[in-house]
Parts: C-alpha cells; sequence; structure tokens
C-alpha cells in the first residue's frame, strides 16, 4: 500500500483562477493534469506539496482544432487516448498519433494527457523508488542525496527524458503556449529542454502548458514511431525514435528528421539524417542504403547510459534497428514499429 | 476532511475524506467496495480498474476529489446495471468469465471484467487483437491470459447468437481426436 503524503487539492474551473492560485501559494504548489505521473511521484515522496491545482475543471483546456492558418491546436488536457484516435492528428501529425497510442496501457491513455506527457518529470531506475528504497541506498543528486549511481563522480544527473509525444513533436515543430501570472508565451519544443536531469526543462513556476500548437505539413508529410519496450504495453520506453519525412511530388526526400528519446535529460536530435536523405526517391535502392547510413550514423551519436531499466548496450545497439524500420514505415505510410 | 459526493453505480453517495486520498482508498476504506483490487497501488497492474464516464481508470491514482460528479462504475454495480435493464444472471462478461473458467485466484477479475465491459460498450464485436488489445493495461499472474481472450469472445458469440469458437484446448483435443468437438 502506497499513501499518498497530505496535501490540499483545489479543482479550478477556469484558468485565471488556477493562475491566480498557483501565483499565491508559490512553489509549494503544484499542477495535476491526469496525474499519472505525479501521483505515483508524490506516492514515492518525490513530491510533497502543500497545494495541489487540478486543471480537470478547465473546459477549454480541452479539444483538439485546426487554426485558420492550418495548424493544429491540442488543448494541454485532451487524453493521450482522444489525441492517438484522432482524425486531423494521424493525418497531419502521424508519428505523435502513433507514439500517444504506445504510451503505457489502455487506462493510462484515458487518464493521461498530452500536456503532462510533454511535462513529464524525467526518469531513473534509483530515482522512481519509494522513500524506504531511495533511503536504504543513501539517495541520490536528483532528490535528497548528492551523488549519482548512473555515471560514478559525475555532476550531473543523466536522468532520461521518457516521454513519447516530446521526439514526435520535435520532429513536427510543435510550439507550446504557456499563461501564468506574467502573461502568455509561446515557445517551440526544441528550446524547452535543458541539459540536466533533476529539471530538464525551462520553466517558471506557475505556468501552464495551455496548448501544443502543430504547424501544418504538406500532402508529402510522412511520420512514424518506433518504440523498443520490455512488453508490449504498459512500460515506457527503453528506446522512442520519431521519423519526419518531407517528399516532393516525385517521392523524393526534401526534408528528414529523427529525434530519439529515453537516452538522457533531453530527447537528441540525430545529426546529418536530411543530407543524408535529401533527393532520394523512397522506393528507391539509394535510399535503403543511405537509410542504412542513417541507422550507423544514429548508433554513433547515441549512447544510452544504465539510467532507466534495460540493459545500455542492448539498448544501444537497438537503435540502429529502430531508426531503419521506423524510416522504412515512414516511407511505407505505416508504423508503429513496436514488436508486439 | 472534505465531504465528497461520488457518483458510483448509479447512486449518489457521500464519504468523508482528505483531499489526499485516492478513490481506491475511499472506495475501499469509506464505503466498503472491496471489489476494486490494490495492487501495486501505483498504475502497473490494473487490479484497481474502474470505469469512469465508461472509460477505464485506475482508481489508485485517481485523486477521488478530482472525480466528483463523474460517472463511477465498479465491479459491485456491473450486475445491478444489468438487471436494471432487463437483463438475468449477472452481466454477461461475468457470465462468460465463469463459464469460461478464465481465473484462477480472481485478484485480477475485477480490473479485467471492467476492462472488458469498457471495450464491448465501445465495440461490441472486437476481433482478438482489439480484446488482447483492450485488456492490455490488465495484468494476471495466473491463467496466462488465453482462457480470458476467449471468455470475451464467447460473449461476443453470444450477443450475436452465434457458437462461440471452440477454446483452444478444445481445438486442441479435438484436433487430435480427429473429430470436432460441438461446443
Ligand atoms: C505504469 C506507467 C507506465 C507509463 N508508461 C508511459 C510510457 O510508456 N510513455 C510515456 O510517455 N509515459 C508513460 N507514463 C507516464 C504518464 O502516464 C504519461 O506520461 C501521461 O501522459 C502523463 O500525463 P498526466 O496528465 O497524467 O500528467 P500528470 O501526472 O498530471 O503531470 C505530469 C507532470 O506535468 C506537470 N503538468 C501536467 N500538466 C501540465 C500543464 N498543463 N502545464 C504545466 N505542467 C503540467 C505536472 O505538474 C507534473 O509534474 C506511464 C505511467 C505509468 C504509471
Ligand atoms: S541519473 Fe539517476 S541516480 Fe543519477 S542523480 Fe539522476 S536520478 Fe539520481
Ligand atoms: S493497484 Fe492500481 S494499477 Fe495496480
Ligand atoms: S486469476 Fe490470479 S491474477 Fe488473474
Amino acid at each position: 500500500m502506497l499513501r499518498l503524503p497530505k496535501f490540499e487539492l483545489r479543482t479550478p474551473t477556469t484558468l485565471e483562477q488556477a493562475i491566480e492560485w498557483l501565483e499565491e501559494a508559490g512553489p509549494s504548489a503544484l499542477i495535476v493534469a491526469g496525474g499519472t505521473d505525479l501521483v505515483p511521484n508524490m506516492k514515492h515522496e518525490l513530491f510533497t506539496p502543500e497545494l495541489v491545482v487540478s486543471l480537470a475543471g478547465i473546459a477549454e483546456l480541452r479539444g483538439i482544432r485546426r487554426d485558420h492558418d492550418g495548424a493544429l491546436s491540442i488543448g494541454a488536457m485532451t487524453s493521450l487516448e482522444e489525441v492517438a484516435a484522432n482524425e486531423l492528428v494521424r493525418a497531419q501529425a502521424p508519428a505523435l498519433a502513433q507514439a500517444c497510442s504506445l504510451v503505457a496501457g489502455p487506462q493510462l491513455r484515458s487518464m493521461g494527457t498530452l500536456g503532462g506527457n510533454v511535462m513529464l518529470d524525467t526518469r531513473c531506475q534509483w530515482y522512481n523508488q519509494t522513500y524506504f528504497w531511495r533511503q536504504a541506498l543513501g539517495f541520490c543528486m536528483k532528490k535528497d542525496g548528492s551523488l549519482c549511481h548512473v555515471v560514478a563522480g559525475g555532476k550531473n544527473c543523466v536522468a532520461a527524458a521518457s516521454n513519447d509525444s516530446a521526439p514526435a513533436l520535435m520532429t513536427l515543430g510543435a510550439n507550446l503556449e504557456f499563461e501564468s501570472a506574467k502573461g502568455a508565451r509561446e515557445t517551440p519544443i526544441d528550446e524547452l529542454w535543458l541539459a540536466d536531469g533533476i529539471r530538464n526543462k525551462k520553466l517558471e513556476h506557475g505556468e501552464i502548458l495551455t496548448r501544443i500548437r502543430v504547424p501544418p505539413v504538406g500532402t508529402g508529410h510522412r511520420g512514424a514511431y518506433g518504440k523498443l519496450r520490455d512488453r508490449g504495453s504498459i512500460d515506457f520506453p527503453l528506446l522512442g525514435v520519431a521519423v519526419r519525412l518531407d517528399l516532393d511530388s516525385a517521392q523524393r526526400v526534401e526534408h528528414a528528421d529523427i529525434v530519439i528519446t529515453a537516452l538522457a535529460a533531453q530527447p537528441k536530435r540525430i545529426s546529418k539524417v536530411v543530407e543524408t536523405l535529401r533527393g532520394l526517391e523512397v522506393e528507391s535502392p539509394e535510399f535503403a542504403s543511405a537509410c542504412e547510413t542513417v541507422a550507423a550514423l544514429a548508433h554513433k551519436q547515441c549512447r544510452p547510459l544504465p539510467n532507466i531499466p534495460g540493459d545500455h548496450d542492448y539498448r544501444r545497439e537497438m537503435v540502429p534497428v529502430y531508426v531503419r524500420r521506423t524510416l522504412a514505415a515512414a516511407a511505407a505510410r505505416s508504423g508503429p514499429v513496436h514488436h508486439v | 476532511m472534505a465531504r465528497l459526493q461520488l457518483r458510483i453505480n448509479a447512486d449518489l453517495v457521500d464519504a468523508d475524506a482528505p483531499d489526499h486520498w485516492t478513490l481506491l482508498e475511499v472506495l475501499r476504506y469509506r464505503l466498503g467496495l472491496t471489489g476494486s483490487k490494490q495492487g501495486c497501488d501505483k498504475g502497473d497492474c490494473g487490479a484497481c480498474t474502474v470505469l469512469v464516464d465508461g472509460k477505464p481508470w485506475l482508481a489508485c491514482l485517481t485523486l477521488a476529489a478530482s472525480v466528483q460528479g463523474r460517472a463511477i462504475t465498479t465491479i459491485e454495480g456491473l450486475l445491478p446495471a444489468h438487471r436494471r435493464a432487463g437483463g438475468e444472471g449477472a452481466d454477461p462478461v461475468q457470465e462468460a468469465f465463469d463459464r469460461c473458467g478464465a481465473l484462477q485466484c480472481g485478484f485480477c477479475q475485477p480490473g479485467m471484467m471492467l476492462s472488458a465491459r469498457a471495450l464491448l460498450n465501445r465495440c461490441p464485436q472486437p476481433t482478438r487483437e482489439q480484446i488482447r488489445d483492450a485488456l492490455s493495461g490488465n495484468l494476471c499472474r495466473c491463467t496466462g491470459y488465453t482462457q480470458i481472450f476467449e471468455a470475451v469472445e464467447s460473449c461476443v458469440a453470444e450477443a450475436v447468437g452465434a457458437k462461440p469458437d471452440l477454446r483452444s484446448w478444445e481445438a486442441q483435443l479435438a484436433e487430435r481426436r480427429g473429430k470436432p468437438v460441438t461446443p
């Protein structure tokens, strides 16, 4: 039995009220959306807020629409299940729909939100444990302690970004809209991250993610998501690979992007992808052999650490496999790539 | 301590519970509804699955105060709801699990049956693939799942008036004997 530490819960029905309560209470207040990350973390005493402000009653934070500029605008409180099933998202952002369809299991996808997924805390096998367990180990730098069990003598926490939606949203060039007592701000998701596992997001207290905007894509847009995990459901990613291809009318690659997650504190963009694939027709043998080159590049650039469960050498060897398969899936308009 | 008003199995019930109590704690330790099981208590196993507005939901991660006003169904509510709708016996899902022997210790059953009920409500004739997917957030340490999937299939067969397919062991037996066994 895992009890939650005591806190006060408030459920505002307007964004203004939520902002006001967060501002008033200061850093001892936390936001809860679906609670599927925060509640287990509070049960493990990783967070012990005095006040928890639920966004569940704020209707304007839910729903998916297409704005007049063609961008998809997804309310932060929209459930993962809804994002995964939505026709607009499947057509315009296939990698995102696929990534959301593979988060956790069915119950967690009906409870969990896209906003909560973007804002997910980093994960580590020495951190996502009960207080008793962590205490027995002498704690670690991310919470209550001073050293790291992953990198001996390391000065930085390297807990892993483990949110499936993040790499997909990065390939899609998504923008995040925040509101706080200081007003509204919009930031490209690429600029959200910090290379610090303790706090991997540039975020000020009281900032509420309100909407996630995905810019319009052309008709030649292709996307897919590949996820490695132990079981076919429930588990967090041991590796998550998001692929984007944009093809011209002759099926040649104009633009390409690959972002990989579950490595370190921030999702990682593989470099030289577009240079390797540009101009190649996706059904040609040249494309297939260039995909091998990209897979090798990714293998070279990604070094999984023993931060999350799963043997890190195995995870590394799976990098090229998942890159190759997810590229092929995107080119063939299929996916997701998943072993079960 | 706050006075919560919850809509559980078509009843409006009052319960006193502090803000940091989960729905699972309120169900089990305030209302005596112990059908929802407390397994991992952190979102991994699905034993605490209830339905919230018809969707499968983990009660162990739900703050009780946050689901006031929403329709909560627990395993205790399946049979009464079925009877209110004019049915006989228990909910067809419960009958099918019983008929197919889809359990051993039974700990996972309330959650399994509610996930199955949610699936059949939104998709009355699911494929084996859809059944596997819908139940993939419910762990069972006893059965090996086969009989559970077969129970849901048998439920579908019954609903459309077809004979249920032979269950895997029956099919194997029939093959070994060289003749079909009638279900
Ligand atoms: C067993 C299990 C398996 C899981 N597997 C996966 C998986 O495979 N992949 C994956 O990506 N995730 C997984 N998760 C984590 C989680 O279910 C999802 O990431 C989910 O999308 C989180 O959303 P939520 O609404 O429940 O977030 P919450 O738990 O409510 O919030 C998460 C964090 O974000 C903050 N936050 C939430 N919404 C906002 C907002 N609008 N503005 C500002 N801050 C906000 C909260 O303060 C909190 O710090 C798993 C969880 C469990 C328990
Ligand atoms: S990487 Fe893991 S062990 Fe190291 S400081 Fe971060 S959470 Fe702690
Ligand atoms: S008890 Fe809720 S998921 Fe295990
Ligand atoms: S019957 Fe024992 S856990 Fe499923």
